[in-house]
């Protein structure tokens, strides 16, 4: 492989050919700031915000986009090009509703994140600002037009994780919108609520409806688990708050599935907390369950299943395990079979 | 299962998921991957997009059928004459691959005598499928180096389903498209963990690792592990146990988190049979059809609630881990060691990670598998060695069982096929939205997607005046259920496609009481109904 030689920030990088100048300068241990840049997406060059300086260049170009080349000299953080990020970003909150405080967003917000980091508490801009509807038009994804910086990630999600194309640019110029075929909400699109494009969204634009009002982005456990849906195996994080699942995020790590996730993965999760879940032992009597002790409960089982099998044999019991539950769950269930009930009884839904 | 056990050895997905994104061909029969297993979905229209072949083979006009360079509208329940019929053209115009056939396989002339019957007109008046599309899809699976294949529940769930797996297992050695990054094939499995519990031995003949209970050999090794005489004979598969629950033979049963009265074939059966039991032990989430049943119903922990693992598709072996303590106050696993001990074998695991441990030790395709090594990426099975790094794909320099054993097939029609009493085909299977009969608990997705809509072809909702909305009855001989319709040509006509994940709609009432007779695999696929309108639609 092809090595090239540059420097940035007058640290000299060696890095493969076709290597962009913003990863190189990942690779260095610099953090150069981006809003549209995702690495598992197509690269847009849209937000301008990685913008960095290079010798010879006229103008200040966007790292994301530009490879590097031999002998390449990059200033990623000059007096010129912190001015042109300040510049930038006070663009972008021009016409960025300030309700942080009650945004969703807050505490995972990228734009709020660059603001800080830059210095920028307004805009010296003012001008014309959206007035958009929000789209509240399902259970799974708040979004809110206002909020979105036209960096393009949801409609690079949509076309190249999910393959839905849903989203595509709609408009010109400052009604520039990154929205559904005909601008119709999310429930009237053909959208599949796979919420790939929740996953990229840098601010408050995209959110997960289900943790709206229930919790900030600082106050939940990210616990790494597998979805138990399909057998697909994707992982994600299940967000965890005072003892409750509050959510679901997925991350780029995920062995078999990246950030991606579907449906029923994301969104799917809140059968957890339901209402009708069993948290006590039942007992049928006369017909009617009445709660019961686990002791009391388990002891009832013992006893019938060990009369059972005494006086009808071991194969008069079966069991039917489950594929919806762990290894560790199946190999306990057919032990039991084996061991203490004497039979080869059990099965599971592989078959059905 | 089976039936990829006798060709090949192994009844698993031969290669990996990651594999289809560099994919060169993509030949999927009797798989709507992007509604129900929606990620790998999205690997596959991504590779189409990049430049693979996609060839899907289903009645329905499903997703990716939109995007397929081949879509062939296959008659449901021919997919043996169809897969003979691409064999035929293959062997006839020498396109099938020598050298794999000759080193890597046997019994080529037996397989090769049946699928000469199974001409090009012959196949095309069966299946339906025209024969210029026989023959091109045909020349391109043979032609392409590598092809990788992929089936689900459409091939299964047949009364010929092993047969069918089998006919795909032949195609695939045939082309020596087998051992190999980017080939293979593979059954995507429809649960987070079916590959898990078949691992793990809970199926009536293998104890874990697929160690036969009939050996005495396997047997000796699991005595000595667990410390008592086990049983030489074969358990009973599910239909047999309700077979036997119905005649009294079978007394007491324990049920954990599946609910047969709604995903079981001929439902009204599985209901008579848990009538019948003297005892019935639910351990479940929900008070479920199937737990109304139970004498003592035990309260169930979630995924979020415990450590463990699951096997995915593709044998890879991944940690679930705890997020929340278990609301009922007990882990499954403690709950079992619970009861165990009640029953005089009391067991000392601490942890789920000790229940792994000794799993590992007995079952040699687990062994070198811990959850220090499964912590971020989990590993696939096999996996022998604490050195071993696991095994993305299967077979690649000989079939597990040595060679590659090709099998004859002939035709099986389905069990059951409309007449005139019960014109329509019945078909079932899952929606994007649901997940078989958990997700109607998630409220979010319940609200969105609350009720049954079944499809009905536009020519014959005209003939039968059915409007998208109408409300229907559709009847088998054996029950009837209460649905809403959508006319769509995603279904042929004189097909009518339903899910199942419906209390309101429990289509398992009409399915047939068809079985393989090798797996005891219900025909979900192929029924006969008739279906009458029973209500206008109401404009809101």
């Amino acid at each position: 492989m092809e090595m090239v030689s540059l420097s940035i920030n007058d640290i000299e990088v060696e890095v493969l050919a076709g290597t962009t100048v913003l990863i190189a300068a990942e690779q260095a241990g610099i953090h150069i700031p981006r809003l549209c840049y995702e690495p598992d997406l197509s690269f847009l060059g849209a937000c301008r915000l990685c913008v960095v300086e290079i010798q010879g260049m006229r103008n200040l170009p966007a790292s994301c986009v530009t490879t590097v080349t031999p002998g390449m000299i990059v200033q990623t953080h000059s007096p010129v090009v912190i001015e042109a990020r300040r510049t930038i970003l006070e663009l972008l909150i021009a016409n960025h509703p300030q309700d942080c405080l009650t945004c969703e967003k807050m505490g995972d917000c990228k734009l709020a994140q660059y603001c800080y980091e830059y210095g920028v508490k307004q805009s010296s801009l003012q001008g014309e600002r959206h007035n958009y509807a929000v789209d509240d038009s399902n259970p799974f994804i708040f979004r809110d037009p206002n909020k979105c910086i036209l960096c393009g990630k949801c409609i690079r999600a949509c076309a190249e994780i999910t393959g839905k194309n849903n989203l595509d640019w709609a408009y010109r110029g400052f009604e520039t919108k990154a929205t559904t075929f005909y601008d119709v909400s999310f429930g009237e699109s053909d959208c599949v609520f796979c919420g790939n494009c929740v996953s990229v969204c840098p601010t408050g634009a995209l959110t997960e409806k289900q943790m709206q009002g229930k919790v900030r982005h600082w106050e939940y456990q990210k616990i790494r688990t597998t979805c138990p849906f399909c057998g697909t195996g994707c992982s994600f994080d299940l967000c965890v708050k005072d003892d409750q699942v509050v959510g679901v995020v997925s991350s780029p790590e995920g062995a078999v599935n990246g950030r991606a996730l579907c449906i029923k993965g994301r969104f799917g999760w809140d059968f957890i907390h339901n209402d009708r879940r069993l948290t006590t032992p039942l007992i049928k009597r006369k017909g009617c369950f009445e709660p019961a002790s686990w002791d009391e409960a388990l002891n009832l089982i013992a006893d019938r299943l060990s009369e059972i099998k005494v006086k009808h044999g071991s194969n008069s019991f079966a069991s039917l395990s489950s594929a919806r539950c762990t290894n560790e769950e199946n190999y306990l269930l057919q032990k039991f079979t084996r061991v203490v009930m004497g039979t080869n009884n059990v099965d599971h839904c592989a078959r059905t | 299962m089976a039936g990829l056990a006798t060709s090949f050895g192994s009844g698993a997905m031969t290669n990996s998921i990651s594999e289809i994104e560099n994919a060169e061909l993509l030949f999927l029969i009797g798989t709507n991957t992007t509604e129900a297993h929606p990620v790998i979905g999205y690997k596959m229209r991504q590779a189409a997009r990049k430049g693979a072949k996609l060839i899907v083979v289903d009645p329905r006009r499903i997703e990716l059928a939109e995007e397929a360079d081949y879509w062939l509208r296959i008659k449901p329940g021919t997919d043996i004459p169809f897969l003979n019929g691409l064999m035929n053209i293959i062997i006839a115009e020498n396109l099938y691959n020598q050298q794999f056939v000759d080193e890597r396989t046997e019994n080529f002339a037996a397989l090769k005598e049946t699928v000469g019957k199974y001409t090009p007109d012959y196949v095309s008046d069966l299946t339906d499928i025209p024969v210029e599309d026989l023959y091109a899809v045909a020349r391109l699976y043979a032609g392409t180096d590598k092809a990788m294949a992929f089936y689900t529940l459409g091939i299964t769930e047949h009364v010929c389903g092993t047969n069918n797996v089998m006919n795909v297992a032949n195609l695939a050695m045939l082309t020596g498209h087998m051992g190999r990054p980017g080939t293979g094939v593979n059954p995507i499995r429809g649960q987070n963990n079916v590959q898990g519990a078949c691992d793990m031995g809970a199926l009536p003949n293998v104890f874990p690792g697929y160690q036969r209970v009939i050996d005495p050999a396997a047997r000796g090794k699991f005595e000595q592990a667990w410390g008592v005489p086990l049983a030489g004979e074969l358990g009973l598969m599910i239909p047999e146990m309700f077979d036997k629950a119905n005649s009294g033979e079978l007394k007491a049963m324990y049920i954990l988190g599946e609910n047969p009265v709604l995903t079981d074939p001929n439902s009204n059966h599985i209901r008579s049979g848990l009538d019948k039991l003297e005892f019935l032990v639910v351990h479940e989430l929900f008070l479920t059809e199937t737990a109304a049943y139970a004498d003592v119903i035990l309260p169930a922990a979630s995924f979020a609630e415990t450590d463990g693992t699951f096997t995915n598709t593709e044998r890879r072996v991944q940690r679930v881990r705890k997020a929340i303590e278990p609301l009922p106050g007990k882990t499954n696993w403690q709950t079992m060691i619970a009861l165990c001990e009640k029953m005089g074998h009391p067991m000392s695991y601490s942890t789920a990670e000790e229940i792994f441990l000794e799993m590992a030790s007995l079952t040699p395709s687990y062994g070198g598998i811990n959850y220090t090594r499964i912590d971020e990426k989990g590993l696939q099975w096999p996996c022998p060695t604490a050195e071993h790094p696991g095994t993305p794909y299967l077979h690649a320099n000989s079939f597990v069982r040595g060679k590659g054993l090709f099998q004859s097939i002939e035709h099986i029609p389905p069990a059951e096929m409309p007449d005139q009493e019960y014109p329509f085909l019945l078909s079932t299977g899952r929606i994007l939205y649901h997940y078989n009969v958990t997700t109607p608990y998630s409220a979010g997705i319940a609200s969105m997607w609350s009720d049954e809509y079944t499809e009905v072809n536009p020519e014959d909702a005209a003939r039968l005046g059915f409007v998208s909305g109408d409300i229907a009855r559709v009847s088998s001989r054996r029950g009837e259920v209460t649905t809403k319709v959508t006319v769509t040509d995603r279904v042929p006509p004189g097909m009518v496609w339903m899910s199942f994940h419906y209390g309101e709609t429990p289509t398992n009432v009409l399915t047939s009481a068809a079985l393989d007779p090798i797996t005891k695999t219900g025909e979900y696929k192929v029924c006969a109904i008739k279906i009458n309108k029973i209500k206008e639609h109401i404009h809101e």
